[in-house]
């Protein structure tokens, strides 16, 4: 696609992993984050592994460490709760530094903590190196029903038109010299917000119509089918594989 | 809030990721009907864009803090309920995928939640609230105003539930639910009176477009010689008077259903029990903020410790009834398909007996056929 059709997480680049067929990478992250889900959270080492696995991947993608970083922080929110805790937490309790906390608070607290991060990692990863025509089509290709997909591409085609609609509102509002400030002022919003569904609903009436017109009978046409090779399936599953193995390790161990 | 990966252990977010997907697979079929078979991808994409899109719409409250929208209410309402909890899905599985918000995992626990359990209470709430209020716009814009009241800290709940079954961490279920409904019921305040002026803003543009209110319009009304008679009726057929008097008999007992659940049981479980004691004991620390956060509205709402316990038990009983009306539904809906293979148009004479109510207004018909066909 062109470069207006990129999302902002997407990080053009020529790399073995951006090469993949984007389904391959789809089953790959799911595979591994279920495989760090279901890992007993005492086997401290094996996250470490699975981080360093990541680490691989993100290296063979050329996806800069500071980004990966920066794009973690959408985490936060649960970092403050997972803090709190070892607070909460029923069970034994332990003193660190004068605080008294869970031990069933802290070991929960670790496990929501380093899974979550992982599972934000690999997300980020998948996000930074398939475009999102690709992820749509990966998703397709992994047999998600045809109509959810289009559902799919067409909010994330026109996410962008209504998201520029709705500035345009603000910016009308703001040119008459409206400005939310508290309570008195949800009833202006709250009309934009019905305004900008009726525009939504109304768009999607003209698509509609538009598509009729061009041929659409309830399906769109696939025009890059793609064949994988077995080679290709075998270097996506190589993280979860891994990934796997540190599993069943940390489970045995 | 979005649910990470890890929060909830894997065999549940599977059982909940199963919950997910058939409740997609319905919803599909639901939104050909609720749009139109060709219409169903273009407008429940635009209006997933929409539903994305007023997510980021600020909503100031005081002091520099402010709101947004959650939305499940709002889609019910304005769309509908399958295309409503396809639109929301579609929303959080993108959100998963492309922004890394929400784990991919705690994907089939998020849409649970915030998507299908939001969307059905609060329509199973507005439909019944619109059937037994007058039939004018105000009482729709009142009924969404309930639906997204109790449709927020529903989910709270139906979340709260599922970490009870498969949480990860070891805090008491009592805590979780007092502070997750607590802060949800103040969520819900501002999710209700949003969705309701936006209801009410849509409704006095374009109340074709509000799926809740169709049934509403007015009679065409001619005058013939000073006298005011009804135009002749052009739309289309009404639908045979069986449909009618089962959903009558439908919507009485959810009504009776969710008033035994939700107010009966209120009463019910006012001795202290485990859960009020481990609200009153832990609740100070926490809950002093939000005390500080809520002036007056929690007052009206009672979140003290107590009350507290009590309304959730309250709203568990409301939400086992939606949980169980869905579960029910979709039993209903599956075993009518196999028959309606056979028996294609002919209505079950069992029905024509309790037709008594066949003297309804014509634009009930209008709105029965429109929905019924289920």
């Amino acid at each position: 696609m062109g470069s207006g059709h990129v999302h902002r997480l997407y990080r053009h680049a020529h790399s073995p992993v951006h090469a993949l067929p984007p389904h391959t990478k789809l089953a790959a992250v799911l595979a591994f984050v279920v495989v760090v889900v279901s890992t007993p959270r005492e086997a401290m080492w094996a996250f470490g592994a699975y981080a360093v696995l990541l680490g691989l991947v993100a290296y063979a993608a050329r996806v800069p460490a500071g980004f990966l970083l920066g794009r973690l922080l959408i985490e936060v929110p649960f970092v403050a709760f997972a803090v709190l805790m070892p607070f909460v937490a029923e069970g034994e309790r332990v003193e660190v530094l004068g605080l008294s906390l869970s031990v069933n608070g802290l070991w929960g607290a670790w496990n929501v903590l380093a899974k979550g991060t992982l599972g934000v990692a690999a997300s980020v990863l998948l996000a930074a190196t398939t475009e999102l025509r690709e992820l749509l089509l990966g998703l397709q290709r992994l047999r998600l029903p045809p109509l959810l997909v289009q559902i799919a591409s067409f909010m994330i085609r026109y996410g962008d038109v209504i998201t520029d609609e709705m500035r345009r509102m603000r910016i009308a509002r703001e040119s008459r010299g409206f400005e939310a400030r508290g309570l008195r002022h949800w009833g202006v919003l709250a009309k934009s917000a019905g305004a900008l569904f009726i525009r939504s609903y109304e768009r999607g009436e003209r698509v509609h119509l538009a598509m009729l017109s061009r041929g659409y009978a309830g399906s769109m046409p696939v025009i890059d089918e793609v064949t994988v090779s077995r080679a290709q399936w075998s270097y996506a599953l190589a993280l979860p594989s891994a990934a796997l193995v540190v599993c069943v390790l940390g489970w045995v161990l | 809030m979005h649910v990470p990966d890890g929060f909830i252990n894997a065999p549940v977010s599977a059982a909940t990721a199963v919950v997910a997907a058939g409740a997609i697979a319905v919803s599909l079929r639901g939104a050909r009907r609720e749009l139109g078979s060709e219409r169903a991808a273009p407008l429940a994409g635009l209006v997933a864009a929409f539903v994305f899109a007023v997510q980021m719409l600020n909503f100031p409250v005081a002091g520099g803090t402010s709101g947004h929208l959650l939305g499940g209410a709002l889609a019910a309402i304005l769309v509908g309920p399958y295309t409503g909890v396809l639109c929301v899905s579609v929303v959080l599985l993108m959100q998963a995928i492309l922004f890394a918000d929400g784990g991919l995992t705690a994907l089939g626990v998020n849409i649970t939640c915030m998507a299908i359990v939001t969307t059905v209470v609060a329509y199973v709430l507005f439909r019944g609230l619109v059937k037994v209020l007058p039939r004018t716009r105000r009482s729709v814009t009142a009924a969404s105003f309930v639906a997204a009241l109790v449709s927020v800290p529903a989910s709270a709940i139906a979340f709260t539930l599922i970490y009870a079954i498969g949480g990860t961490a070891d805090v008491s279920i009592g805590r979780v639910a007092t502070a997750m409904v607590g802060v949800h019921l103040l969520i819900g305040l501002g999710e209700a009176v949003i969705t309701a002026l936006t209801v009410g803003a849509v409704l006095a543009v374009r109340p074709d477009l509000v799926y809740g209110a169709r049934g509403l319009e007015q009679r065409l009304k001619l005058r013939v010689n000073g006298e005011l008679v009804d135009a002749p009726d052009t739309g289309p057929v009404p639908v045979p008077a069986a449909a009618r008097s089962r959903r009558t008999v439908w919507i009485a007992g959810l009504m009776t259903s969710l008033v035994l659940a939700g107010f009966v049981s209120f009463y019910a479980s006012a001795d202290p029990d485990g859960l009020e004691r481990v609200a009153a004991d832990h609740g100070i620390a926490e809950r002093a903020e939000e005390h500080a956060a809520a002036d007056s509205p929690l007052a009206d709402y009672g979140v003290k410790d107590v009350e507290g316990a009590r309304l959730s038990g309250g709203l568990a009983g409301v939400i086992g009834v939606g949980l169980t009306v869905v579960a029910g539904t979709g039993v209903f809906w599956v075993v009518r398909r196999r028959r309606s293979g056979e028996t294609s148009d002919a209505a079950p004479p069992v029905n024509k007996p309790s037709d008594p109510d066949t003297d309804t207004a014509p634009p009930a018909n209008k709105h029965a056929g429109a929905d019924t066909d289920v």
